[in-house]
């Protein structure tokens, strides 16, 4: 009987032998593939438990994203000292729910997988401290962010404000209200996660959605700048003269465009049209440019964009139907189907502030390695090929926005500043009438060496209802905003 | 030998009686090492999950010491000269398995915090089970001082053993189904496996049975087509265990069980005639048994379609098995270390997939390793067969020794997608009473045969001494009686 158990013997030896050898397999030739197979949730958790690199103000190191120890099995939390105020600039990086905003458009760095990081993770792996990821510098200005949100939610507002350095392209506030709070969604409590998701979610203004460069809206009379430029750059002057009448008719058809208020304008220059907003005056000039001077113009503003990118994706800005002259009438005042994203009429002042060039606007400063030394520096680039207009009409247009300005109501007028702006006052829905409109301010400051380019939206009336001006609603924000990036320096 | 000596007796004792040594001091150092290797690896879970030392692992690391003390002393007494490395073989098998439990609860108890649900360890009902496996391997031991005797009852154990795995089969569901696989007996408060005792209860049977009928295998019966086959009366009784047997297993869905019991069978069947055409027709029937079985029955279908292409339903069907090979794939070669993986995302990563578990932390090396030792337990059984002197001990303990190897290839071989995937626990790893209960059992029988086999011969019993033929006797001088 010996003679078969020792066989048997044999049999263990070579069922354990094929074990080992399928073992070997898995283990060792397929393991990379199953180590990386985007159904191991592995992969992802350890990318949660990974140190993730910091978002922070370039200009005084203030921390908007941070990354705090803990005890629990992800070992790090990401934290949101900005709260809601920076939502808008950070995004969010949750467990549950991936991330969005800046915390998605620089993931690679941020959780330290970017090649560029790789000789540092080398060096992690030698001195066996896990991986860390690397930081991204924002060019947010703080101060500016803060002024800006506080006077946005002082009052409940819903919309945004974007400013920017007109002369580098740099973001120096973007600002979304009403606005969620990133901590609960990086929350190590699943229960808190979802709570705030479903929260988030089912708000019906939509705190997720960042207003200053995912939306666009009709841009109103804040339009008339593309207007202008385009019709100086045509051959007219400042004091070529224009319609004063209460209304127009479409051509074509029986309809009626008038004046805010039904009102005649006051002075009959091109100058008095864009200071007093003159709708009929801009009409009849949209009109005799025709489509393509006013869409050529528009272009070289950086409208019709479709791959901008801050590098959190912009959502392109156009101008809609232009096919016939009640179409560009109504579009020469920013009504009909022009749609910008608050950041593009920001570019509009931007651009008149830079002497007619349009720079890109970008929101990261520079990309650090975990140790903070310098990976990659964002150096000021030019949005479009060409210029919007020359900078002699630059000067003339920033002149007459400082006339406007000189008109416009609303608090926090200091002559100190010296802003040229341009208001709006743009109707939507399907009803416009009876449907408050929203209410549009872009200016930049100083005038004479411009730091600051901004735009505020304030949807449907804030406060005021039907009765809301671009100066009476949104003015005093922008003007705050201004304040606080030339006061605090 | 050589020249024949003056000692009349000498020529019969051709291995004098000399003090074999028992080696138990080698066992107690064995010991000593399995709960050193043990209690380290308590110590590196607790380091990255980054806990203070619990009184938990003290209490852990005292119970599984205790269980090992007595064990030891039981086997010094009752068993003094059983192979050495058998019991700290399952010593450390049982106690990295009881390690890697205690390291799932950790994460099951943090999913279970985090989902704000109830929670119930598995570790401290596993030591609980181990003290009662060590009271059955005390009993085994004390009971049954010598393998022989078992033959007496082998008919009753077979047939306690068939009904033991019938009865699952026969109860209604509420009674003996967990999980789709009814397979169980509930009583009150806990329930047990009757197949994994039914196991060893029938492997007693074949191997009595086939140890009597032996000298018929080989001899009687006709020839078809080259083949002897013995009398049918003579292989009835088996054909009607071995088919009820896997009847009553595919009827319970218990696929594992129904593999392990016919690569049992096989083998002793084998053994028994030395016959390969044995394993020959075994196969050949398996395969047409295996061919019928994926016809009828969907979750066979399913078992084998998993196996191919687990990847064809990552989240459904083939959940369970890709999972296992993320676990497998991510510990890789050097694991990542004790405590620092995530297990606990293979479903029944305590109890069927526990292999995967450690394949995830301790990585290919410390698999491998478990893996050894599990080769390291058989052999040295297969050892105590080749050595012991009967044959029933012979067949009983190659049955023994082969069923861990042969459970440890369906279920390791099912985790690591080498063959479809069956459940069945990993014996002394997996988390789960019955199954530590029978196989305590199992390896009190290995002690005993080891024991047999060991033995120094004639301490046992004198042989009765040859008379001489008269006409050659010495002259004997008688004293006279006074």
């Amino acid at each position: 009987m010996n003679t078969p158990l020792r066989r048997v013997g044999v049999t263990m030896l070579v069922m354990l032998l094929l074990l080992l050898v399928n073992a070997t397999y898995v283990q060792f030739i397929k393991a990379e593939d199953y180590r990386t197979d985007p159904h191991n949730a592995r992969v992802l958790l350890d990318e949660y438990s990974r140190q993730r690199g910091k978002i922070i103000a370039a200009s005084n190191g203030q921390v908007l994203a941070g990354i705090e120890p803990t005890d629990d099995k992800y070992k790090f939390l990401r934290t949101y000292p900005g709260g809601a105020m920076y939502a808008p600039v950070t995004g969010f990086y949750s467990i549950r729910y991936g991330a969005g905003g800046m915390e998605r458009a620089q993931d690679e760095v941020l959780n330290g997988s970017d090649p560029r990081l790789f000789v540092r993770r080398l060096s992690d792996m030698v001195t066996g401290r896990d991986p860390r990821g690397g930081n991204v510098a924002l060019t947010i200005n703080p101060a500016v962010q803060k002024a800006a949100y506080e006077g946005m939610t002082k009052k409940g507002y819903t919309g945004a404000l974007v400013a920017l350095d007109p002369k580098t392209g740099e973001i120096l506030a973007m600002v979304s209200t009403p606005s969620y709070d990133p901590s609960a969604l990086a929350s190590h409590d699943g229960k808190e996660q979802e709570k705030a998701w479903t929260e988030f979610d089912a708000d019906e203004k939509k705190p997720m959605l960042n207003r200053a460069i995912s939306e666009t809206y009709p841009p109103g009379s804040t339009f008339k700048i593309v207007t202008t430029a385009a019709a100086l750059e045509d051959g007219m002057k400042p004091d070529s003269e224009v319609t004063t009448a209460a209304n127009v008719k479409l051509p074509g058809t029986n309809a009626d465009l008038e004046n805010f208020g039904g009102a005649t304008c006051q002075g009959n220059t091109l100058k008095d049209a864009l200071a007093y907003s003159c709708n009929t005056a801009f009409a009849e000039i949209a009109g005799g440019l025709g489509k393509d001077k006013l869409t050529e113009t528009a272009e070289k503003f950086g409208i019709g964009q479709t791959d901008l990118t801050v590098p959190m994706r912009v959502a392109p800005s156009g101008l809609g139907d232009l096919a016939g002259k009640p179409q560009l009438y109504q579009s020469g005042i920013g009504q009909r189907d022009v749609r910008l994203t608050p950041l593009q009429v920001a570019l509009l002042s931007a651009g008149v502030a830079n002497g007619g060039t349009v720079m890109k606007p970008q929101l990261i400063k520079s990309l650090l390695a975990q140790d903070l030394s310098e990976m990659e520096k964002f150096s000021p680039e030019e949005l479009t090929d060409d210029p919007a207009m020359s900078a002699s009409n630059a000067g003339v247009l920033k002149d007459m926005m400082l006339a406007s300005e000189a008109n416009t109501k609303g608090g926090g007028k200091n002559d100190a500043l010296k802003i040229a702006s341009k208001t709006g006052t743009a109707e939507h829905g399907s009803d416009p009438k009876a449907t408050p409109p929203h209410a549009w301010y872009t200016a930049f400051a100083p005038a004479d060496d411009p730091k600051i380019a901004l735009a505020v939206i304030v949807e449907s009336g804030g406060d005021r209802g039907l009765a809301a001006t671009g100066g009476t609603v949104a003015a005093e924000i922008g003007r705050s905003a201004i304040a606080a990036a030339l006061g605090g320096g | 030998m050589g020249q024949p000596n003056s000692d009349p007796a000498g020529q019969y004792v051709t291995n004098p009686p000399r003090d074999l040594p028992t080696r138990r001091g080698t066992e107690l150092a064995m010991l000593g090492f399995a709960s050193f290797i043990v209690t380290a690896a308590f110590m590196l879970v607790e380091a990255n999950q980054e806990q203070e030392l619990s009184f938990a692992i003290l209490w852990y690391g005292l119970a599984y010491m205790a269980i090992l003390t007595v064990a030891h002393l039981a086997v010094r007494k009752w068993a003094p000269y059983a192979d050495p490395l058998i019991l700290p073989c399952v010593a450390l098998l049982n106690g990295l398995g009881l390690v890697m439990i205690y390291r799932i609860d950790l994460a099951r108890a943090e999913k279970a915090l985090q989902a704000g649900r109830e929670f119930s360890a598995n570790a401290p009902k596993q030591v609980m089970w181990t003290v009662i496996a060590l009271a059955l391997f005390l009993a085994v031991l004390i009971i049954i001082k010598d393998h022989r005797t078992l033959t007496r009852y082998a008919y009753t154990f077979g047939l306690v053993g068939i009904i033991a795995l019938a009865l699952p089969a026969l109860l209604p569901s509420s009674l003996s189904e967990v999980n789709g696989a009814k397979v169980w007996l509930k009583l009150g408060i806990f329930s047990i496996q009757p197949g994994e005792f039914a196991k060893i209860l029938l492997m007693i049977f074949f191997a009595s049975f086939l140890v009597s009928k032996r000298d018929l295998f080989m001899a009687a019966g006709k020839r078809v087509l080259g083949i002897e086959l013995p009398r049918a009366r003579d292989l009835g009784p088996i054909l009607i265990a071995a088919v009820a047997c896997l009847g009553i297993l595919v009827f319970e869905k218990d696929l594992g069980t129904s593999l392990l019991f016919f690569g049992v069978v096989l083998m002793m069947l084998y053994v028994a005639t030395e016959r390969i055409i044995w394993v020959v027709v075994g196969l050949s029937l398996f395969a047409v048994g295996a061919l019928i079985a994926f016809q009828l029955f969907t979750h066979v279908k399913t078992r084998v379609a998993n196996w191919l292409d687990p990847f064809a339903d990552p989240t459904g069907d083939g959940f369970q098995i890709v999972q296992a090979l993320f676990g497998l794939g991510t510990g890789g070669i050097g694991g990542t270390g004790l405590g620092a993986g995530r297990p606990e995302m293979v479903p029944e990563s305590s109890t069927d997939f526990i292999t995967a578990a450690i394949g995830e932390e301790l990585g290919f090396i410390g698999l491998c390793a478990i893996l050894m030792v599990y080769l390291i337990l058989a052999m040295r059984g297969m050892r105590s067969a080749l050595a012991v002197r009967d044959t029933f001990g012979k067949l009983l303990g190659g049955g023994l020794s082969f069923a861990i190897v042969m459970q440890l290839f369906v279920i390791v071989g099912g985790v690591t997608k080498l063959i479809p995937m069956t459940g069945i626990t990993t014996p002394f790893l997996s988390y789960g009473g019955s199954s530590l209960l029978a196989n305590y059992i199992l390896v009190a029988l290995l002690l005993r045969i080891s024991d047999a086999a060991r033995r120094p011969q004639t301490s046992a019993k004198p042989r009765p001494q040859q008379q001489a033929p008269l006409a050659e006797a010495h002259t004997v001088m008688v004293e006279r009686p006074k």
